[in-house]
């Protein structure tokens, strides 16, 4: 399962990263001697192993349906980028 | 060719609880632009979710309510995509085991039944708004709705036309309004439907190509949209041409469904189970509780309505439309003890009329159980005719007070004294010999021209019945 | 007298024999000296210290002070501290205020501590050396030259070169115990959920652990004591009644202070890749565990060895979706030039982000990217639970597992900068207690020819910090490696 500079672009779009084309094979290389690490896993037989997502096995715990937050919005918002009317501003979103 | 369109819901159903999935900020509708984002709801770095037990509760409501199965153990998953109105970049909803498994919902075209079977429900946070009216050529983001939870009800496609789809659309509406788990609320978004069509050859086993359309937030656009990307998808295939698999918006003011030029990346959401929420775990005895606190459900209502009161399936059905109707004519039945053919059409009928004029909710009907309930006792007890109540009732309906007091004021008591019908009775025959003598003659219509006269004369009062007996006695 | 531990500095303070406001000025003054020098720390809160040490202050003079009132301490810049900048060494939140505490910041407040800043550290935790900060290298007290180990770099720098006594720090891959390995101080690792990680900035929310520095397992066990608890806001917190993780240590014994205990020797913790002078004060350090009383059991953790790949895959896999949030939108930087919403978050999330950084994103990405989830995630998620079961057997038949932290001692600043593997590799001990979420911690238990800290580690079941931190404290008792100070003027002239 090598890694190919096509899928470096890929994923790069994906994580919305931008990269260039000398820095794509720049990380390419990099990313291939990792996986070539991560790859050692696929020597292990895990038939019928139940995949462990959690550190504890413990389920989740409820929270009574109240209300227990107030309107911090201006705290919130002092160090955004854009703001305006209260509204987080982002270039156009056509739909 | 003769062609079937095939067609599954997706439905988002706003639970209705106080606070947010995974956080503890309100839901309400309207608020001021992010004054309902907490720093959860923002994703502001080092935050954690923690999940509502209302939202999961409500979940569970619906899974019984449908006959499906509920998970003991399901698990919330992360959707990664980017979107400006997705604050952590992911959303959380269930993914490979969801809450709620298989279940149906039975529909009603004509007279026909038709079950349509659930896939599954799951439980998932709902994203903020994009305000899309001009900030300098920028688009605004509020939060406010991030995070309200939803249940996304994902229906089979086992449904074969627009009319199907709407008549699911509606029961499901229904559903959940009559279990209080969503204020069905169309306008503000709180029920929303994407449709998954496709077309095949009538008779054909096989799926044709599906377009989800996204958008469908009243019923009659989701009528509209399916049978448009239905011909649409026809039209397409008769000319030599292919469907293409994508997500469609519905766009009211054209009628018509276009491609969405957003999200068109290629789908790769790499769900994993989201390491900050561990399994959501459900024991036996929450769902036995759940089952037990359920209200009577609308299918079962109906049956008992046809063997308990002896209604119509027609009036059965219009009067467990909704759960505060029911609830409505139920009480009324139970103070007037009985008559429950007279409740239902009044209910159905003048009561009906008065809130479908004032678009106004039954819950809001200035006419109650309890003053409707008294206003049919004094048709029962001969008070008044029943031409007479439903003068009373718009009265009642206007506030002038209840039956009896209108009744009173207005004296609209009838006559049931048989002395007093009897002497107009008799001052009517003397004035007119004339069609005494054609109502000897045989003629019915100058009989009936009597007891108007009668009637006339007591001003409406008399007692119709009496009236005519006493007028046949007298030309017998 | 700053060079005192919490036990010693908590009994001054409370006899007033020292003010907090005395030490704190101290700590504030040596911070500022040493900047130049180990740039440890990226915010100094100067004004914030100065204050709080005066409320401690009148707390102790009313007598209502506890073990860590008045005590100076720094915290790592992942954690939120509420009106101070959170960085998480980034360019991404260089100017980012945090509006609230982290739940062990809170913690640590509440028992009276004296926050004087924001501890230097890997770019959002990733790392092991200390060295791919927005805000430049953090450098080992020991020799400038070297590398602190990472990412809580910055925290163990600041309590090995005396600056503070105490700091906090967070352990996703072994990045509390292998910098406090590298710098000769103590780091704790608890178990996962024992600590609540609101207010974390999340970099792997699976295998993050806040935890302590201090320079004895005593002072960690003060630290845990407070840091520790539930908490409602994070979903993985453990309920469980409060635990005074120094009460073992207070117990008195018998001669043979270690007697009954049953020390696990993993047969591939000792094996080929460790540095010979690291494997020999090992070695020593199990020869005085056995002296105070200890028998010994070769153990067999044969998955363990995969701990770095599994890790590897985890890892990245949560932080490409932890870090998504940082998009320019809410917070944080944003890119200046851009043609559409696509290249807004491209731009800023390049420009945000360092090179390990997105490398791992990428990685992360890629491991859950469709048609490779099974090959990669499940895979490694399923070798995580054959690690874990590894674990557990061990744990049947002995109480604690020892070991070298670290493969070697502290390397030099730039030497594995560009072989993001060997970099890996320096966690191969310390990443199993992560991805079992078991509790472990780092001891100094010798010093290389070349003058480096040499770090021990204490690995036990959960909830069993109790016991290592025994182990730990018991050997401190009969060793002196703890109290090794790194050649820097400050400390050899005070106290």
């Amino acid at each position: 399962m090598a890694l190919t500079l096509d899928d470096v672009l890929r994923i790069a779009h994906l994580a919305r990263i931008d990269i260039d084309a000398a820095a794509a094979r720049e990380v390419h290389a990099k990313l291939d001697a990792i996986f070539t690490l991560i790859n050692e896993l696929q020597a292990i037989d895990t038939t019928g192993i139940e995949p462990m997502s959690h550190a504890q096995d413990v389920s989740a715990p409820l929270r009574d349906d109240a209300i227990t937050e107030s309107d911090h919005h201006a705290d919130y918002q002092r160090g955004a980028p854009a703001v305006e009317d209260g509204l987080y501003l982002v270039p156009r979103v056509i739909e | 060719m003769k062609w079937e369109v095939v067609i599954g819901l997706e439905t988002h159903a706003q639970l209705s609880t106080a606070s947010k999935i995974f956080s503890g900020a309100p839901t309400a509708f309207g608020a001021a632009p992010n004054s309902q984002a907490s720093a959860v709801d923002i994703a502001l770095p080092g935050v954690l979710p923690v999940l509502n037990k209302g939202a999961v509760e409500r979940a569970i409501r619906f899974g019984v309510a449908v006959g499906g199965t509920i998970s003991q153990r399901s698990v919330f998953a992360r959707k990664n995509y980017f979107y400006p109105d997705l604050p952590k970049g992911y959303q959380i909803s269930q993914y490979e085991i969801p809450i709620v498994a298989g279940g149906s919902v039975t529909i009603a075209i004509a007279e026909t039944e038709k079950r349509i079977r659930l896939t599954r429900a799951h439980l998932e946070e709902d994203a903020g708004k994009s305000l899309h009216e001009d900030f300098h050529g920028m688009t605004g983001i509020d939060l406010n709705r991030a995070g309200t939870p939803l249940l996304e009800i994902v229906s089979e496609p086992d449904m074969r036309s627009a009319a199907e789809a709407v008549a699911y659309a509606k029961a499901l509406h229904a559903l959940v309004r009559w279990i209080g788990i969503c204020d069905g609320n169309l306008q503000e978004g709180s029920f929303r439907c994407d449709a998954n069509v496709s077309v095949r050859p009538t008779g054909s086993d096989d799926l044709g190509t599906r377009c989800e359309i996204k958008n469908l937030n009243s019923f009659r656009f989701l009528q509209h949209a399916i049978e448009f990307e239905a011909r649409r998808q026809i039209e397409l295939i008769e000319d030599g041409g292919a469907v293409v698999q994508e997500t469609r918006l519905y766009d009211p003011d054209r009628n018509e469904t276009r491609p969405m030029r957003t999200k068109e990346d290629a789908h790769d959401y790499r769900y994993f189970p989201d390491p900050d929420l561990p399994p959501l775990v459900i024991d036996a005895a929450w769902i036995e509780r759940v089952k037990s606190e359920l209200p009577e459900l609308p299918d079962v209502m109906k049956a008992r309505f046809v063997t308990q009161y002896g209604l119509s399936m027609y009036e059965a059905a219009a009067l467990t439309a909704s759960r505060e109707v029911a609830h409505y004519f139920e009480d009324t039945v139970r103070v007037l003890g009985g008559a429950p053919n007279l409740a239902a059409s009044w209910i159905m009928g003048a009561l009906s009329a008065a809130l479908n004029r004032e678009e106004r909710e039954i819950g809001a009907a200035p006419v109650t159980p309890h003053t409707l309930a008294e206003l049919l006792r004094r048709i029962q007890d001969n008070t008044i005719s029943g031409k007479m109540a439903k003068d009373v009732f718009d009265a009642m309906w206007a506030g002038e007070g209840d039956a009896d007091l209108i009744i009173e004021r207005n004296g609209l008591r009838q006559i049931s004294d048989e002395g007093a019908i009897e002497r107009i009775v008799d001052d009517v025959l003397a004035a007119n010999a004339a069609i005494i003598a054609e109502v000897k003659a045989g003629r019915e219509k100058a009989f009936n021209s009597l007891v108007g006269q009668v009637m006339k004369a007591s001003k409406g009062k008399a007692n119709p019945a009496q009236v005519n007996a006493i007028l046949k006695r007298k030309l017998g | 007298m700053i060079d005192g531990t919490i036990a010693e500095l908590a009994q001054a303070l409370h006899a007033r024999r020292i003010s907090s406001e005395e030490l704190t000025s101290e700590a504030l003054a040596r911070i500022e000296r040493a900047q130049s020098r180990f740039n440890a720390f990226i915010t100094i809160d100067r004004d914030g210290a100065l204050a709080a040490a005066r409320a401690a202050d009148a707390a102790l003079r009313k007598g209502d002070g506890g073990p860590l009132t008045g005590i100076p301490l720094a915290h790592k810049d992942v954690l939120m501290t509420a009106g101070l900048n959170t960085t998480c060494g980034s360019r991404m939140l260089a100017d980012f205020v945090a509006p609230y505490d982290a739940f062990v910041v809170e913690q640590l407040r509440k028992a009276g501590t004296v926050l004087v800043g924001k501890t230097n550290m890997d770019e959002f935790a990733m790392g092991s050396s200390s060295e791919t900060s927005w805000f430049g290298p953090v450098r080992n007290p020991w020799d400038p030259a070297y590398v602190p180990g990472g990412s809580s770099g910055g925290s163990a720098v600041a309590v090995a070169a005396r600056l503070v006594p105490a700091a906090t720090g967070t352990d996703t891959g072994g990045s509390i115990r292998q910098p406090a390995a590298l710098t000769g101080i103590c780091g704790l690792k608890p178990t996962y959920g024992a600590c609540s990680r609101y207010g974390l900035v999340a970099f792997a929310s699976s295998l993050d652990h806040p935890g302590p520095f201090g320079r004895t397992a005593e002072d960690c066990a003060l630290l845990l004591r407070a840091m520790a608890g539930h908490d409602p806001r994070d979903s993985t917190s453990i309920d469980r009644p409060p635990e005074d993780y120094a009460q073992l240590l207070r117990e008195p014994r018998a001669a043979k202070v270690l007697e009954g205990l049953r020390i696990g020797l993993p047969k591939e913790f000792h094996g080929e890749g460790v540095d010979a002078e690291v494997a020999a004060a090992v070695e020593a350090a199990i020869a005085e565990l056995q002296k105070l009383g200890a028998t010994l059991k070769t153990i067999s953790l044969p998955a363990v060895k995969y701990s770095v790949p599994v890790y590897y895959v985890i890892a990245p896999a949560e932080a490409s979706s932890n870090l998504s949030r940082f998009d320019g939108v809410r917070y944080g930087h944003r890119a200046n030039d851009f043609k559409d919403l696509l290249d807004m978050y491209k731009k800023t999330r390049a420009e945000g982000f360092g090179a390990e950084v997105k490398r791992r994103i990428l990685t992360g990405t890629y491991v859950l990217s469709h048609g490779y989830y099974d090959a990669y995630y499940l895979k490694a998620q399923q070798v995580r639970r054959l690690i874990a079961d590894d674990f557990r057997r061990a744990y049947g038949e002995c109480d604690v597992i020892v070991g070298p932290t670290a493969p070697s001692a502290a390397f030099k600043i730039g030497a594995k900068t560009d072989d993001p593997v060997q970099m890996y590799l320096n966690d191969i001990f310390t990443i199993a207690a992560d991805l079992t979420g078991a509790p472990a911690i780092s001891i100094p238990c010798g010093v290389t020819r070349d003058g480096l800290p040499i770090g021990l580690q204490i690995q036990g079941n959960h909830f069993d910090e109790a016991r290592i931190l025994d182990v730990a404290h018991r050997y401190q008792q009969a060793t002196d490696w703890h109290q090794r100070v790194p050649p820097i003027e400050h400390a050899s002239k005070s106290s």
